[in-house]
């Protein structure tokens, strides 16, 4: 028997009747589980193939983050924020580097803050590059969008390498500026590096976007609509798939964003594929503020001269300090109560308040479709449970 | 924005409320206002719906613990003592019962400004540890108050789903007040100092007590590998 | 068999071998690990299996996510006391013969979060770990050596005699108690026939050094 395959002509499925208890299915997708982004956990029941109920569980990477750095002082906390998202160490660093500068007043030369912009934008081209490959790993493809996009990544940690000495955990930031300046030829070598990244992002696009089955499982899938985007608090290129037009690089004119011209993507739908397009489209934008950092960057110190990290006792008081993270808004509220040690120290995490929603955009979808929005959530359970 | 024209706004607005503008020294600028837990839910919903301010993001919800303080001081008292009228010194203390403060800071999206601070504070830290929970007002407030359920104990009433987020369900302390001890657990330092040196020395001397008359059990004991004692001399 | 015998003889075209040597290569070249990241060390793992330091040329070819494939778990990254137990019973699945290796200094000791309430400190408090990689995270060259290491090992093992390896031991235990949830801790806090804890001794000039394991201790966890 030959079915038309057109929506106009699918017969007419009945409604499921009333599933009751004993026929629903609780599995525990996790926290060891291939598609998971990390140890986390989701108690997920099933009504056959439809997803009726979903509990995340968190804290299985709950490292007492917030609780060490209360006995550890200002600077000894900056490692330890290398380790929080731990795709992206480097814009951990700005964020709490910002936020100490807030709580104590100190300023940043101009030579550091392009150079703040270089290396977290080079950041973010990795993170979304790795996050698209993650994606694509979990629907199926058996990781070769992912090795495509660790290629990309070992390049850009060659870079990070070759600055601060570490791949991933690079510990760059310092308060009022960066820790170490650029070597010799590490501009040109950047140069040539994001020259060659619309290749890979024109690559990508051409293997992906075309793909049935890539728009069959992600278009429509997980939407996400723009109230309950505000509502709950959800930041970064989520948000935007949604349609909340609301980037802190534009709203809080942190460090020198106002110097470069970019543009943020904005969805319209808030599915899973809108969510992939923004971050492949924010990558372009990343690439364009690059280039005009790397011409503009100026000579002169990458630290405040006046800073004195010996001793550093910030008057009392408490400030909050957010950055546009790859993730979303990362933010650090800290309460000084004049000793070297913080008294309160609050990691703002943007991939936990974003996975408010989940049961929401899980409900009534498939359980293969779990995955792919999860993926797109973008999360790092480093983040989630400090 | 004003803080001041903000607080007079929602004085208006939600009569009976007690606001107060907690001054912040540092060089950020960010003051706060200190809300009453009575009227914190109708303050919040003035806040994210009056078409002047539209706070829509509820940007960080912060747990703080401010423990009690014990302050004895002379205080110098006229008695009767042996029927004479004298001045007595007398020793007076005094016990605040501290507190758990939770903080919001809000922002806007569809205006772009912000942020403004709330800041509300529970009686003490142990029967009356409950607040509203404003969650119902701004949803992302949902599982940040459930971690400050599970690390600080403050009680949020009215929250949809109040259970324990980081830590499991049989765990009992409140691990981020400041007076939580952790287990003793052998961290081990090549050259240890401080704390870890003075538990190191009293692992060695637990150990040598225990050593003359279970020394000689532990080495011909049957290491059965599915029955456990107590590890570590905890 | 004489070594130069040996030689002679294969490049005559005649392959000699004993069983042991035959069992030893199976199982070191065909090494799976087990599909299981925890932290930061995870994201050096997967690097490691890219295509820049592959590392299924070493065998390493596919990394299972089921336990019951898997012959090697690499434990990347911290090791928290709520996911303790999980790693317990994953280990408890895998078919003997099995081996850990312990990524990262998370997983050796608790690593830079060794102050905090949640954290493990070292996954060997509960299972045995046969190889450590110390590092934060650890190179993925370091990672091959430790897989390098790990099979040189495996070549050594002997199939009988004293020091054979634990599954061929039927004394030996293949499968580990798994922590509960307490009150305050894990219930126990660790496996007292895996690991002992360490004491330190301070000397008369306030310079401290480990006591040496205690008389009684298994020093050999068998190759």
């Amino acid at each position: 028997m030959i079915t038309d395959a057109s929506p106009a002509a699918q017969p007419e499925l009945e409604p499921l009747s009333e599933t009751s208890e004993e026929q629903l299915l609780e599995i525990a997708m996790g926290p060891q589980h291939p598609s998971t982004h990390g140890v986390f956990r989701m108690n997920v029941v099933l009504d056959g193939e439809h997803v009726v109920r979903l509990k995340p569980v968190f804290g299985y990477l709950h490292r007492n983050h917030e609780k060490i750095a209360e006995s550890e002082t200002y600077l000894g906390s900056m490692p330890y924020t290398d380790r929080l998202d731990y795709m992206c160490p480097i814009t951990n660093n700005w964020a709490y580097a910002l936020a100490v500068e807030k709580l104590a007043g100190i300023q940043v030369p101009e030579r550091a803050e392009y150079l703040r912009v270089i290396v977290g934008e080079l950041t973010r081209l990795q993170n979304h590059a790795c996050l698209i490959g993650f994606l694509m790993q979990d629907m199926g493809s058996s990781g070769t969008p992912l090795m495509y996009a660790f290629r990309e990544r070992e390049k850009i940690l060659d870079l990070f390498e070759s600055l601060t000495g570490a791949r991933m955990m690079c510990n760059y930031m310092r308060f009022g500026g960066c820790r170490v300046d650029l070597p010799a030829g590490w501009l040109d070598q950047a140069k040539i590096v994001v020259a060659d990244f619309p290749r890979f992002l024109d690559e990508y696009e051409q293997l992906l976007l075309s793909n049935e089955i890539l728009m069959d499982r992600t278009q429509e899938v997980g939407v996400l609509s723009r109230e309950l985007a505000v509502s709950a608090g959800i930041s970064g290129p989520m948000a935007r798939a949604s349609g909340v037009d609301y980037d802190i690089r534009k709203v809080d004119h942190y460090s020198i964003y106002d110097r470069f011209t970019f543009r943020v993507p904005l969805g319209s739908h808030g599915d899973v594929y809108d969510r992939f397009m923004v971050r492949l489209l924010e990558m372009r934008e990343s690439v364009s503020i690059l280039e005009q950092a790397m011409r503009d960057i100026p000579a002169g110190p990458i630290v405040d001269p006046k800073m004195k990290i010996r001793g550093f006792r910030p008057k009392p008081g408490e400030a909050y300090g957010r950055i546009e993270a790859p993730k979303g808004e990362l933010g650090f509220y800290l309460i000084s109560d004049g000793s070297p040690n913080p008294y309160r120290y609050r990691v703002r995490p943007p991939s936990l308040i974003n996975l408010t929603v989940l049961e929401d955009l899980c409900l009534g979808q498939n359980v293969a479709d779990i995955v792919a929005i999860l993926g797109s959530i973008d999360i790092v359970l480093g983040e989630v449970d400090r | 924005m004003n803080l001041e024209t903000i607080k007079s706004e929602l004085e208006a607005a939600v009569p009976g409320c007690r606001l107060e503008l907690v001054a912040n020294p540092s060089p950020s600028g960010q003051h706060s206002l200190r809300i009453d837990a009575a009227h914190a839910v109708a303050v919040a919903v003035c806040l994210r719906d009056a078409p002047g301010l539209r706070f829509d993001l509820c940007s960080n919800v912060t747990g703080i613990d401010w423990p009690g303080k014990q302050t004895t001081e002379k205080v110098k008292l006229r008695k009767l003592v042996d029927g004479t009228q004298q001045e007595v010194e007398e020793l007076r203390t005094t016990t605040t019962p501290g507190s758990l403060e939770v903080v919001y800071h809000l922002f806007s999206i569809e205006k772009k400004h912000g942020p403004i601070v709330l800041r509300m504070s529970t009686q003490d830290r142990d029967a009356n540890a409950h607040l509203p929970s404003l969650t119902p007002v701004w949803r992302s407030a949902e599982l940040q108050e459930r971690e400050i359920f599970d690390l600080f104990g403050v009680v949020f009433d009215g929250h949809p789903d109040l259970r324990r987020l980081l830590m499991w369900d049989e765990f009992v302390d409140h691990p981020m007040r400041r007076d939580y001890v952790g287990p003793d657990d052998y961290e081990y330092e090549p050259t240890a100092h401080d704390e870890v040196l003075r538990r190191a020395n009293q692992h060695l001397s637990e150990a040598a007590a225990k050593l003359p008359s279970e020394a000689v059990g532990n080495q011909q004991s049957e290491t059965d590998g599915n029955r456990l004692s107590e590890g570590g001399g905890r | 068999m004489d070594e130069k015998l040996k030689n002679e003889l294969s490049r005559q075209g005649i392959f000699t071998t004993s069983l042991q040597e035959l069992y030893n290569w199976g199982r070191t070249s065909s090494l799976w690990p087990l599909n299981f990241g925890l932290a930061c060390c995870a994201i050096e793992m997967i690097a490691t299996t890219m295509a820049r330091y592959d590392m299924a040329r070493f065998g390493a070819e596919v990394f299972r996510p089921s336990p019951r494939q898997a012959d090697l778990m690499i434990v990347a990254g911290t090791v928290t006391k709520k996911m303790a137990p999980q790693v317990v019973r994953l280990y408890n699945q895998m078919p003997e013969p099995k081996y850990v290796i312990s990524m990262g200094a998370c997983a050796i000791s608790g690593g830079p979060f060794k102050q905090g309430y949640n954290v493990l400190k070292g996954i060997d408090r509960y299972i045995p770990v046969d190889i450590y990689i110390p590092g934060c995270p650890p190179r993925p060259e370091a990672l091959l050596d430790a897989f390098m290491e790990l099979q040189k090992r495996i070549d050594r093992q002997q199939l009988t005699g004293a020091d054979r390896p634990r599954h061929l031991n039927a004394d030996e235990p293949s499968e580990f108690p798994v922590p509960r949830f307490g009150a305050h801790d894990l219930e126990p806090a660790n496996n007292p026939n895996v690991w002992k804890a360490p004491l330190v001794q301070i000397s008369q000039t306030g310079t401290s050094q480990t006591v040496l394991p205690q008389a009684g201790t298994d020093e050999s966890r068998n190759n």
